[in-house]
């Protein structure tokens, strides 16, 4: 980004929709290079979680990138009673939204079953890009 | 007498092969599996070493020690009758973000040797995911002192639910104060989680029971 600031992109599930995976991979790594962080309104599968994770380290350079701070939500499941006593959460499944951005940017600073709490590491932003003007 | 103790006493590879024959004869490819720094490779040793009396190999605090994938074949195991052999594969440290300059400010690397080091360790995670595609079963390693919750143990369990594998979590580190086995129990109660400590060998033959149940 050339202004100081982070940017956030909600990307509405429809979008998402009309990409295969490796657009969806592509598109996610473009856009976190360029220190933009993403919502994503329908969250990875486990496999397009590892495929991203994947596809980060090919994209890891020592000077410019360092990989992705990810989490995604999966919701506890709620239709079973053992679900509902034991807080299942089915992993195997598709997240129901996924946060993802810039490691050196973002921080996870909390999660639960019910919500995602992070923070965008603005001093640091900051100085990178007052480094790179 | 522990399962360990017992095999130590043995000479294994023979003894347990018939078990193997007698009692049932299963094999499986055994992938163990953690962020870095878990105590994979710490695991990995004390498997090898209690079943066949060898290494697997060299562990250390700086992650990342191990960025090759290890592998060790035909580690027969037995337990109540059930003979179990299992390839063990002892994979990187899987990571979404990798900085040399963790190794610079944390473990004093000269500044070429960490990025080497990165480097390496940026392959090793890309093995450690593709071994998914051939492992029969996980040993899920996870640092009983650290938040259970971490992308890469979602990720990998979300991976091995979405393919049916049988995983076993060993809540590893516990002889540590701040350790917190029970989080660990409580955070995922669909997987068999058994607490040890891998350096110290505690709590290890309830792990290999676990495993026998669970991968036979």
């Amino acid at each position: 980004m050339s202004e100081n600031g982070v940017k956030i992109n909600l990307v509405s599930k429809s979008m998402l929709d009309e990409m295969s995976l490796q657009e969806k991979i592509q598109f996610i790594l473009t856009e976190v290079k360029q220190d933009v962080i993403l919502v994503l309104e329908e969250g990875l599968e486990p496999d397009e979680e590892a495929k991203l994770i994947e596809s980060t380290m090919f994209e890891i350079d020592p000077e410019s990138f360092v990989g992705i701070e990810m989490e995604s939500q999966r919701e506890m499941e709620a239709d079973s009673i053992i679900g509902k006593l034991f807080q299942r959460t089915p992993y195997g499944s598709r997240a129901s939204m996924t946060v993802v951005g810039p490691a050196d940017k973002l921080r996870t600073v909390y999660k639960d079953g019910n919500s995602i709490e992070a923070m965008v590491l603005e001093k640091q932003t900051a100085e990178a890009n007052g480094a790179a003007a | 007498m522990a399962i360990g103790q017992k095999l130590k006493q043995n000479a294994p590879g023979e003894i347990f092969s018939w078990i193997s024959q007698v009692f049932g004869k299963e094999q499986a490819k055994i992938g163990i599996y953690g962020p870095p720094n878990a105590g994979k490779t710490t695991l990995a040793n004390r498997i090898v070493r209690d079943w066949a009396g060898d290494v697997m190999g060299a562990a250390s605090e700086v992650p990342h020690e191990t960025r090759r994938a290890r592998r060790k074949a035909n580690i027969q195991m037995s337990q109540d009758g059930k003979g179990l052999t299992l390839d063990i594969v002892d994979t990187p440290g899987i990571a979404t973000k990798i900085d040399f300059n963790d190794f610079v400010e944390e473990h004093e690397m000269e500044e070429n040797d960490a990025k080497d080091r990165a480097k390496e360790a940026t392959e090793g995670v890309v093995e450690a995911i593709r071994w998914l595609d051939d492992v029969d079963g996980i040993i899920l390693v996870m640092d009983a002192t650290t938040d259970p919750f971490n992308q890469v143990n979602v990720t990998i369990l979300g991976n091995l639910e979405a393919r049916r594998l049988p995983v076993v979590i060993a809540a590893n580190k516990i002889d540590l104060p701040e350790s917190s086995p029970a989080t660990l129990k409580n955070a995922f109660p669909q997987h068999p989680v058994v607490p040890i400590s891998a350096i110290s060998g505690y709590n290890i033959d309830q792990l290999y029971e676990t495993m026998v149940e669970n991968f036979s």
